[in-house]
Order: structure tokens, then sequence, then C-alpha cells
């Protein structure tokens, strides 16, 4: 289209018009003289409310709202504190919670007395959170509380793990928050002594990643399914030096527990740390929890929580688009959580990649996995099943294992089939449901809260050789105990595996 | 912390990929409430082999280890990199490394150097054989067949090395600017300003 002549008398509004223009929006100024920002992505918002200083090159001090202890990666922290003679800047903001080596049998005996830890050093760990938690004003929920379960799961369910906010723990699987929308990442034991001294971490902004999930997820494919699926396609070190945000149809229709399971295993393939914007899900989800925001301050949370998701226009500096109907009941072969395949599939033939060390990698994990090129998955026969974990240990993981084995028992050549509640709470509200009876009747342990057969750091462990169909994480070697085989799958898969007795498809049985 | 300024010595040609934490040390190695002694823990699963890298008398001790791909992935545990210390490993040379075990290394003050697959290479090649040589002021590492590998280091990183600087301490200095930080929070989201405190009965 021609544009039309401006007549001669108006000619120098329209040069003084243009200048303005240009000085404005140069200057960052929109027409108004409002000032006008870039479109952001949801990382960056957050990122920016959270600049303490800006260094010269690029590293930020960032503010930390939130900070989950547990008693594996703190001692070291709260000794050189102590060493040094330096206090915990914000108690308030911080939650310590024990997890890792707790056992899941029974923790009191009839009379409330503890029953004593027979592993003197998991004894000694706990001991030390138990003590260093009220020496530096730190609310400590304990073994006996009802509240007491795995930091990932305690976090959102007591409202302290918040939307916008950005959240730490010394554990890889603090991504897991992010499903509620917060910038949460693992640290280690260095970072906690200083967030616990300062609030604050030293840190260099992150590339963004943008996977986007599109599509309807078919039955019988769960959160978990998703997560393995896109382990599987970018690599256990695809999303390295990245924060990913889970974005696309299958992501928004997921649940909020459902949305927790995907960001947990970020980790899982090398992101730092996994986002999925909130919506209305996530603040229904986070409202009336006792640690969330009240009155006045909800209503202003909820406006800023609306506020927080990415523009149109943002970009990320890469996109990974994920059809839904690729993705199938997932389940891995190996010892990374990279080797996924869906469980309709075979164990692949280390000849089948392309590169040279992860031929050798996949040689090596058949070999401790005991497996062969071109066996079918779904013949694999397993001897443990573990339904448990920050990943996969919310009231709706077990309702969806419990409605797989109503009715159903294990099969016997299964020797050992453990649910362990992700807290006191979802273990209180599956019983409310009768989920324990299921459980128990289908042949399966009932146990308390904890990390239990994820890592092996408590009794629950996996025999040497045996293999165990678990709804963890990691299927690393040794993960769940010296020589154990490790099988990830979903909490419905976990179940159809205990009445198959091998990895079988779950579309199969409901 | 004590200064890293040159690093000098034998190295062991490890070159695996994708070694996770939990290789570097198992989860058992993990019940200590202090930092010290984790070294016998390291690589403990491929120490059983009596022939390893790590036990061998031509390299055992050794400051510097080249790896492959994604060292240090897996669990956050900065056990991994006690232990690595404890061995005596003062830098590790790979392709790239987990974000949280590089974060680790250097505040135990091991360097972590990034340099490309060619070179890494090379360098399990030389390792087998000699010494290699790290100078952080210039930011190379050299061999003694005239290799020269230049490597890329953050600044703020590469001082505090240098200087054996306690990150703590640098940041408990800025307290003045976290706190005026904090009475922004709590007048603009004052929601986050709460943690436990909000109490139930709030």
């Amino acid at each position: 289209m021609m544009r039309p002549a401006i007549p001669p008398d108006r000619r120098l509004d329209h040069a003084l018009a243009q200048m303005l223009f240009l000085k404005y929006r140069l200057g960052g100024l929109n027409r108004l003289g409002m000032a006008t920002t870039n479109p952001r992505t949801l990382y960056q918002k957050i990122w920016d409310a959270h600049v303490v200083e800006r260094r010269d090159d690029g590293t930020c001090l960032i503010y930390i709202d939130r900070h989950l202890v547990h008693e594996v990666t703190s001692p070291q922290a709260f000794e050189a504190l102590r060493l040094a003679g330096r206090k915990v800047r914000r108690p308030d903001l911080t939650l310590a919670v024990p997890d890792h080596n707790l056992p899941t049998t029974a923790r009191r005996d009839a009379q409330g007395a503890r029953i004593p830890i027979a592993d003197r050093e998991s004894a000694q760990q706990l001991a030390a959170l138990e003590h260093n938690a009220p020496e530096f004003g730190i609310r400590y929920i304990g073994d006996a509380d009802r509240e007491q379960g795995i930091v990932h799961v305690v976090g959102p369910e007591q409202g302290f793990s918040l939307p916008g906010a950005t959240i730490v723990c010394g554990d890889s699987h603090t991504a897991c928050h992010g499903g509620l929308g917060a910038l949460a990442f693992g640290i280690g034991t260095s970072e906690v002594e200083h967030v616990l001294a300062t609030q604050t971490l030293l840190l260099k902004q992150s590339k963004t990643m943008e996977v986007r999930v599109e599509g309807e997820l078919t039955p019988g494919v769960t959160a978990k399914d998703v997560v393995l699926h896109i382990t599987g396609v970018l690599g256990a070190s695809g999303g390295t030096g990245y924060v990913i945000e889970y974005t696309g149809s299958v992501i928004r229709g997921l649940s909020v527990e459902g949305r927790l399971t995907v960001s947990n295993m970020a980790i899982e393939h090398g992101a730092r740390a996994g986002l999925i914007a909130p919506d209305d899900k996530t603040i229904a989800y986070v409202k009336g929890r006792p640690y969330a925001p009240k009155g006045d301050d909800w209503d202003k949370a909820v406006a800023w929580w609306k506020s927080l998701a990415t523009d149109p226009g943002a970009t990320y500096d890469k996109v990974v688009v994920i059809d839904a109907a690729d993705i199938a009941p997932s389940v891995t072969w190996g010892t990374s959580p990279e080797d996924v395949v869906p469980i309709t599939g075979t164990v692949p033939a280390p000849d089948s990649f392309a590169d040279a060390s992860k031929r050798d990698a996949a040689a090596k994990s058949l070999a401790y996995m005991g497996l062969e090129p071109g066996q079918p998955m779904a013949s694999v026969e397993i001897q443990n099943v573990f339904i448990g974990s920050c990943t996969n240990s919310r009231i709706e993981d077990l309702r969806a294992a419990a409605a797989v084995l109503k009715g159903r028992r294990k099969a016997d050549t299964v020797k050992w089939a453990i649910v362990v509640p992700g807290s006191g709470l979802v273990k209180a509200m599956a019983e409310a449901e009768g989920l324990d009876r299921v459980f128990v009747d289908a042949g399966f342990e009932w146990r308390e809260p904890g990390c239990s057969a994820c890592l092996g750091m408590n009794p629950d462990k996996v025999p040497a050789g045996e293999r165990c169909a678990s709804t963890s994480n990691r299927n690393f070697v040794g993960r769940q105990g010296p020589g154990a085989r490790t099988h990830l799958v979903s909490p419905a898969m976990a179940a159809a595996a205990a009445v198959a007795g091998h990895l079988t498809d779950v579309r199969d049985l409901i | 912390m004590e200064p890293v300024k040159e690093i000098t010595g034998r190295a062991y040609p490890f070159g695996q990929k994708n070694v996770d934490t939990d290789v570097i040390i198992p989860s058992h190695w993990l019940k200590t409430i202090t930092r010290d002694g984790l070294g016998r823990g390291a690589f403990e699963t491929l120490r059983a082999d009596p022939d390893n890298l790590f036990d061998s008398a031509e390299f055992k001790g050794s400051p510097i280890l080249v790896a492959g791909d994604n060292f240090g992935c897996g669990s956050s545990r900065e056990h991994a990199a006690w232990a690595l210390f404890d061995l005596g490993v003062r830098a590790v040379i790979a392709p790239s490394f987990s974000d949280i075990f590089s974060g680790n290394a250097f505040k135990n003050g091991i360097l972590t150097v990034v340099l490309p697959q060619e070179a890494v290479d090379r360098l399990v090649e030389v390792a087998k054989t000699d010494p290699i040589h790290i100078d952080l002021e210039s930011q190379t590492v050299t061999t003694p067949f005239q290799d020269r590998f230049t490597f890329e280091i953050d600044p703020f990183r590469k001082h505090c090395l240098l200087h054996g600087l306690d990150e703590v301490g640098l940041t408990l200095a800025r307290g003045d600017a976290i706190g005026a930080f904090e009475g922004t929070v709590r007048t603009d989201r004052p929601f986050l300003a709460k943690g436990t405190d909000v109490g139930v009965a709030a």
C-alpha cells in the first residue's frame, strides 16, 4: 500500500513526531513515556525479580525465597557456620525435614519411644539435623510429625514452596518445585552454607529451552511417561546449561502433581531447573495450605503469579517440540535415564548408536542389566517393585497404582513390593481412601514416608542382580543398592509389573 | 581455601563419558558429617577391579583427571568434589561438566577445565605416558610435546581461585544490599517475605 503523501503544512509536525518516536522507543519508553520492556520468558521474569546485585561480568547475586534442608547435604554446612561463628540470616525462610536416611518401617514403639536406627552413620546424620535446626532457629518437621516426608513432597504440600519463588535445596531433584512455576534447583553443601549465611547465591543466568508437548495423551500414558520420553529425546545432558520451560497442551492438561513429576526429572536431562507456568490449577493447589499467603497477601500473590507466564513474542535459546502421539508407557533398559524405550519396544543393540562412547556405555549397561539386544521389554522379569520417591509418591500416584492393583495380586515371583507415601499427610489421605488396603491385599508392604529405595541410603535396598520396576528417577549403577538393576516406570506401570511378574504394558490391564 | 595457580603432574587418562556422582562417590559414603576421608570411597565401584587406574602405581595420587563429556552429572552431592579433593585431584579436564558439579568443584578449590573433545582425546593420550601442566593465570593446558590448549573460565571464579577467596565471606560483606533488597520484597511481594512465620494463625 502506498503511503499517503504528507501535506506540506504538516511536515514539521510529522518530523517532530518521528523524532519523539525514535527517542522514546530507543530510550525504552513508549509514546506515553512509560517504560517498555522486551517480551520476557517466565524464567527471565522470576530472575529479574530476584536480582540483588548485578556484576559487570553478568554474575548476579540472587535472592533465595525458600530453602529446604535435609540431613544428608547439610551437616557440613552447619559445621562451617559454627566454626566461622556465623548465623542463619533468615531461619523463617528455611525448613528442615529428614528424609534420605529414615527407615520406612515404624519409628516409634507402642509407648511412643523412638526405635533406634541400626545404621550408626544414618542415625548420626539424622541426629545432626535434629540438633542443628533448633540451634539455628529453623523450623524442623521431624520423624514423628504427621507432616514429615520427602522434602520435595513436603514443600509444595505445606505451601512453603510458592510459584514465582526461588527455591533451593541440597538435592538435585529440587527442580521438582518448578512444577508450581518456582525457579527451583539443587545446590551443593557449600551453596547450602552460602544460602544459610546470606539468603543469596551468586549465579549466572542459564540459557532457556522450551520443551513443548502438544497433542493429547492416550490412555495409560502419564506424566512420568512424558518426562521419561523427554529424557530419551533430549539425552541425559541435552539440557545442560539450560533452564527448561515445559509448555504445550499436554503440560497444561496435567494436574499440578503431574507437573511436579515432570519438573522433578528436569535434572535427568541435565537442566538446572524445570519450569511450568502457574495457572488457575496452580493457584487452586496452593490456596489454603499452612504456609501459603493469607488475606491481602494472597490477593497480591495471585495477581503477581498471573503476570508470570511467558510473554507472547518472547524467545527461547532452544525449542524442542514433542508430539504426544509419540509417547507410550515408557521404561528404561539401561543405566542412564536417557535409556528410554516404549514398553512395546525392545532392548537396543549397542551398535545402533551413532556415538562411539554411547555404544561403549550401552554395552556396559546391558552387561550390568543382564539384558540382550532385541529382547522385548515386556518380557523382562522383575523380582521387586518400588512405588515411591519424590517423583511419584503423591496421592495421585498412589491412586493410579491402586487403580491397577484393585482386585489383583502381585505375582508370586515378585519377592518384594513396597509402597512408600511421600509424606505422612499423603499416607493419611491414602488410608482415608482405603488405598492402603488395596496395596496390602495385592501383596504390597505399606510403609512410612521417606526416600526409601530410590537410593541406597536407608535399609530399603534391592538385592544385587535382581530387578526392580521402580517409580523413582534414576537407574544408575548401584543406585538402589550394589548390583541392583533398575527399570524406571510410572506408578501404573509398576503396579502392572507387580501383577504380571515382568515389565508389561499397563494398557492391557486397564 | 588454598589458592590455585598452577597444577602440574600426571593425569588420570580416564576419558569416560557421563560419569555421574554416584560413580564418583557411591551414596553409602554420604553419611559422613565432616568433609574429610572421602577419597577412600572415590570411584569405589571402579576400584573394585584390582587393575583400576586410580590405584595403579603409575597414576595413584595424580593431581589431574581427564574425563569425558558431562562429567559429574546426576546427584548434587558435594561429596563428589570432596572425594576428588581428598583423592588428591586439583583439576578435572573434560568437554563438559554438569552445572552443579562444576559449581561444587570451584567452591572446593578444584579447577574444572572445559576443552573441545579433540583436545581432551589428545590429553588422554599424553596422560598415559607424560605429565600435563595447567596454568590458571594464562588459562592454558600444555604438554611436554608442545601441545597448548587455551580454555575459558568465568573471571570471578578465576579471581577467587587465584586468591583462595571464601565466597560466603565475600557475600556477607554485601549485607547492606541484601537488606535493602529484603525491604523491597516486604513492600512489593510481602507473600514471599513470610516463610514459616506466616503461621497457621495468620
